[in-house]
């Protein structure tokens, strides 16, 4: 979902900036004054400033009002906890089966270097990820929708077999 | 307003950055291959084992990053020194250190075998798993550590340079201007971008300075420890100043090339110096968008990152890339491969950015940290960007060679460039979009990035990506070859 917007956003925008490319180049061997094409150049660049701020800022709020951390997100206790720890090269979890539905909170640390905790879904699809890192534990709650086998992908650079740095986890109704 | 005076460029100032650019122009090009290689083997079409693949990836981007920084600075360098007084000497003491910090983190990588990705995130490099001895890892950070004193020496010559002539770094920035409306006095933009790219990278060079001296002696003497988050912290603070401040650097050469092309002046009028102060906080304070998923980070930082990330775009897309289209619209210019190039530059500048400050935002963070999409948005603005505005200023200073070979007269028309550079430009922009466009689907299809083997549910990827990284290759040894090839009559004229 967060991924389709993205994409699509930035297509979106990238292709509107393309398109002033090409409207200016397309126009750049004809010759005007300079100073009437920057005063109407001037007028545009006002409009330009405060439609960025106009649509940033309640972009902005919106996505603020989102936001993953336990600590701002007014996330309850939730019953289902794993802790997951990262070794080089492999993933320690107490538990590897959770209900879907219920918020599962993973207190996620490494007991070596930095680790990437990325929860995948069965097509691939990352659905939440956070840091794990030595001497912090950083907590990560999240609400599996569907049930299925996940998949945990090391995400943070950690050495030669970072890539094969795999877990499971069995999400149950 | 006072009426600017130009310097003359001093002759070993001119060679020295000749030489930058064929230091930099070459490592561009040999990382290019490489970066092609490690493309390749993510699509199964090269056999690379992991180890290998992660030297390269430490390589491609240590060397990568060293070279934009060159480039970057030969850029400042050449039309700063039209301004204030810079010391040649600190330049080529900068070259030096520069070579004797590559030959280092290249031995690391391929004597030792180090591996653990340019960002040396600690305390990788002295975990290694049995990959690299300590010794590896020590060459590799010290080799960053000597090319950042020299980086480090060549911006507080340009301060004192700019403070020298203009009385502060405030001024510098064109404060006066900016907060009093003081014109009499008012900095070019080589000297406000210049002023811009030694406050951000002086503090952000001593900040990486602090964090690779401890981690090395962490190497040896287990004892002396550093917190994780504040290492990382350090470690991006430090990466992602310098990076940018190679495209703050660069830029340089948009605002003193397009003018020539067009007959039109860039002037420093006070939006463009709010732009270049506000440019300067947000650099600096941005970096924490690096460390979003990082939930033991105070909210408060990543939430003021999000939001200064969104903002940091505004003065690249409205006064920078704004700027470029207005001087161009309707000009009469006669476009080349140099002015081509440039243009390109802000249009792979301004476009990285978009999908850069979407990956700030948190809630995509969350699905899109540390995937294909992070390269996607940085190769945007490096290598259509950064790079193309290297290029074009390697081309420029080929064509002001050859306007003087036929004849030193401003009216001049200079040989037009060959079919071969036209081609060489086509291939660059069609490889650059394609590349950078095949990572950005990865990133939003989740594929992460710096993993040396894929699922095969991600070749079709890193096959099209190959192909248009090939490209690239083709289009930037065209380039290459161009300047070096004009190299031996720039240098006798300098």
């Amino acid at each position: 979902m967060g991924q389709s917007i993205a994409w699509q956003l930035s297509i979106a925008l990238v292709a509107t900036l393309a398109a002033g490319f090409i409207f200016v180049l397309a126009r750049s061997r004809q010759r005007l004054d300079y100073e009437p094409v920057v005063k109407h150049a001037y007028r545009l660049r006002r409009r330009l400033f405060w439609a960025i701020l106009i649509a940033g800022v309640p972009a902005t709020l919106l996505t603020l009002g989102r936001i993953p951390y336990p600590a701002l997100a007014g996330v309850s206790q939730p019953t289902q906890v794993i802790e997951a720890v990262g070794y080089q090269w492999w993933w320690e979890l107490s538990a590897d089966e959770v209900d879907a539905g219920r918020p599962v909170e993973f207190r996620v640390s490494s007991a070596d270097v930095n680790h990437g905790f990325g929860i995948y879904d069965e097509d691939l699809r990352l659905v939440a990820q956070t840091q794990a890192m030595p001497g912090y534990v950083n907590r990560l709650v999240h609400t599996f929708e569907r049930p299925g086998r996940y998949r945990i992908l090391c995400l943070e650079f950690c050495g030669v077999v970072h890539h094969d740095m795999v877990a499971e986890i069995n999400v149950v109704r | 307003m006072a009426q600017q005076q130009h310097l003359d460029l001093p002759p070993l100032g001119r060679r020295l950055v000749l030489g930058y650019l064929a230091v930099a122009g070459s490592v561009f090009l040999l990382m290019m291959s490489v970066g092609l290689l490690m493309r390749l083997s993510q699509a199964q079409w090269l056999p690379v084992g992991p180890d290998v693949f992660y030297q390269l990836m430490t390589m491609h981007a240590a060397a990568l990053v060293g070279a934009c920084a060159m480039a970057g600075a030969a850029i400042m360098w050449y039309f700063l020194a039209r301004h204030v007084r810079l010391s040649p000497a600190v330049l080529a003491v900068n070259l030096a250190t520069f070579l004797v910090g590559a030959v280092m983190v290249l031995g690391a990588v391929i004597v030792g075998d180090f591996g653990a990705g340019w960002t040396f995130l600690y305390p990788l490099p002295a975990i290694s798993g049995g990959q690299w001895s300590l010794a590896a890892a020590a060459t590799f950070m010290g080799g960053l550590l000597v090319i950042g004193t020299g980086f480090l020496l060549l911006h507080l010559d340009c301060a004192r340079a700019i403070i020298g002539r203009y009385g502060g770094l405030g001024r510098g920035l064109g404060w006066p201007l900016l907060f009093r409306g003081d014109d009499s006095d008012v900095p070019p933009p080589a000297v406000v971008a210049s002023t811009m790219a030694a406050i951000a990278n002086v503090v952000a060079v001593v900040s990486g300075a602090a964090v690779l001296s401890i981690s090395i002696a962490n190497l040896y003497f287990p004892e002396v420890t550093l917190d994780p988050l504040l290492a990382k912290n350090l470690i991006y603070f430090f990466g992602h100043t310098f990076v940018n401040v190679t495209i703050y650097m660069a830029v340089i050469a948009v605002y003193e090339i397009l003018p020539v092309y067009t007959g039109r002046p860039w002037k420093p009028n006070r939006v463009f110096l709010a732009a270049w102060t506000a440019s300067t906080v947000f650099v600096i304070v941005a970096y924490p968008h690096h460390l979003l998923m990082d939930f033991a980070m105070p909210p408060w930082a990543l939430v003021a990152a999000q939001v200064v990330s969104f903002t940091s775009g505004i003065p690249v897309l409205v006064v920078t890339a704004f700027g470029a289209l207005m001087i161009v619209h309707r000009s009469g210019i006669r476009w080349d491969v140099a002015s081509g190039l440039l243009m390109l530059s802000m249009f792979g500048w301004a476009g990285g950015v978009i999908p850069a400050i979407i990956d700030a935002v948190i809630v995509v963070n969350k699905v899109m940290h540390n995937t294909m999409w992070v390269p996607g948005h940085f190769h945007f603005y490096l290598l259509l960007g950064m790079l193309s505005m290297a290029f074009g200023f390697m081309y420029y200073l080929a064509k002001e060679g050859r306007v003087a070979d036929a004849g030193d007269t401003a009216s001049a028309p200079a040989p037009a460039d060959s079919g071969l550079d036209r081609l060489g430009l086509g291939a660059y922009l069609v490889g650059g979009l394609g590349f950078v466009g095949v990572f950005l689907y990865s990133g939003q299809a989740s594929v992460p990035r710096r993993w040396a083997a894929h699922l095969p549910e991600w070749l079709p990827y890193d096959r099209l990506g190959s192909v248009f990284a090939a490209l690239v290759v083709a289009g930037a040894l065209v380039f290459l070859l161009t300047f070096l090839g004009r190299l031996p009559r720039l240098w006798a004229r300098a």
